[in-house]
């Protein structure tokens, strides 16, 4: 359905568009990430896409790719009823420098979707005019939908009771009379490496 | 947790139109706080869907004298923590938990509140009892309306024997005694393979 606009993009654009895709009526453009913004108000404002709403915006790490993360915005258009899924690849391996442009002055609602992007994943939106975590606490360290961030560690805003065995958690387990027990699970990612070693965590229920 | 011992000798003749009874001042006392429990109910979650099943005509726990919600903490003696608590909102939580005057007793409602579930994550407190003192674990997602009342059943009776260690609502059909559960066959299933595609 939108297949006349990625033409439409690719002949406008045709150093910025690295790749595109059509999978079961979903339309995909894969962009350079410095063509980011003039792509996407290109898309907002020409009479032929006239996208004028932003559905989602959001990211996708792959650790072992370089670069790591995939911005993914999904625009409608509510004049033309039809769909563009844009994406973008952007950050080095370390996660240390995660920048791309904002496109929080073209839709109003890429301001919050972006803080939350910024909040989970780390990716930095350059020229954001309000750029701070949205969901989690500002004393947060790190971001932790990353997928080295460690699946145990948890960062408690207030210090638990001073109890003896407080790490245990509640309805106490088989031993004790009742049928429900917790189990615990350690996860890996397939071909990980050094760098993405956990970091040591805090407290982990399986410390019993 | 023990049987239900009871507190209260009361004389009372058979047959008389008038008499006295006996108790112990403290009997008494716990006898009046357990049947007049006002309560503070802090939602976060699904599980306020099943609380307002509670609270409704149908199982109505008003009938175990747990009746008043009071919104404010200061005028509350049970506190319902019924749903996931997040990091972020334990300190609102344990601020509600002191302005509560003693005596004051805790319930968490549902499997989050209790443990924190399924939530095992970098967000959610892994059960209240890590921030303020518990009474009543009701573990469910959600729980029955039976389950709940139990629950309150089980904090009454512990209000009367004055016992303050924490209590766990058991299920009406225990899986341990009923070996042959559809539930007890799946987890035995489970436990003997482990998941695929997971490194250990």
């Amino acid at each position: 359905m939108s297949q006349a606009l990625i033409e439409l993009v690719k002949q406008s654009f045709p150093d910025a568009v690295l790749e595109s895709h059509s999978q079961l009526g979903d339309d995909t453009l894969v962009l350079a990430p410095g063509r980011w913004k003039e792509v996407c108000r290109f898309l907002k404002d020409h009479e032929q896409s006239s996208m004028n709403m932003l559905i989602d915006l959001t990211a996708v790490d792959f650790p072992n790719r370089e670069p790591r993360f995939e911005v993914v915005a999904h625009l409608y258009s509510l004049d033309r009823g039809h769909r563009l899924r844009l994406k973008t690849r952007v950050g080095d391996r370390d996660g240390e420098t995660v920048e791309l442009d904002t496109i929080a002055d073209l839709w109003g609602s890429a301001n919050w979707l972006e803080r939350e992007c910024y909040d989970l994943f780390g990716v930095t939106f350059v020229g954001h005019p309000d750029l701070r975590r949205i969901l989690l606490y500002p004393e947060f360290d790190g971001h932790p939908l990353r997928k080295d961030y460690p699946a145990e560690r948890i960062q408690p805003l207030l210090q638990y009771r001073d109890e003896p065995n407080i790490n245990k958690v509640a309805p106490f387990g088989p031993d004790e009379g009742m049928p429900f027990g917790r189990q615990t699970h350690k996860f890996g990612i397939e071909g990980e490496d050094d760098h993405l070693a956990p970091r040591p965590r805090v407290i982990t229920p399986a410390d019993n | 947790m023990g049987e239900l011992k009871p507190t209260t000798t009361s004389i009372l003749e058979p047959g008389q139109q008038s008499g006295f009874a006996t108790t112990k001042f403290e009997a008494l006392l716990a006898w009046a706080q357990k049947y007049s429990l006002f309560m503070n109910p802090f939602v976060t979650a699904c599980c306020g869907m099943e609380f307002m099943a509670v609270s409704s005509p149908r199982y109505d726990f008003s009938r175990f004298g747990s009746e008043a919600p009071r919104f404010s903490p200061r005028q509350s003696d049970l506190l319902w923590v019924v749903g996931t608590i997040v990091q972020r909102q334990a300190p609102i939580l344990k601020r509600i938990y002191e302005q509560m005057a003693e005596p004051k007793w805790v319930l968490a409602f549902g499997t989050c509140a209790s443990s924190g579930g399924f939530y095992d994550n970098y967000a959610c407190v892994a059960g209240i009892d890590k921030i303020i003192p518990c009474d009543v674990y009701v573990p469910g997602c959600p729980p029955r309306p039976e389950a709940v009342l139990d629950g309150l059943m089980l904090l009454q009776d512990k209000i009367q024997r004055g016992d303050r260690t924490p209590g766990i609502v058991k299920p009406r059909i225990d899986p341990v005694q009923a070996p042959d559960t559809a539930l007890v066959q799946l987890r035995r299933s489970r436990s003997s393979a482990p998941p695929a595609g997971i490194k250990p």
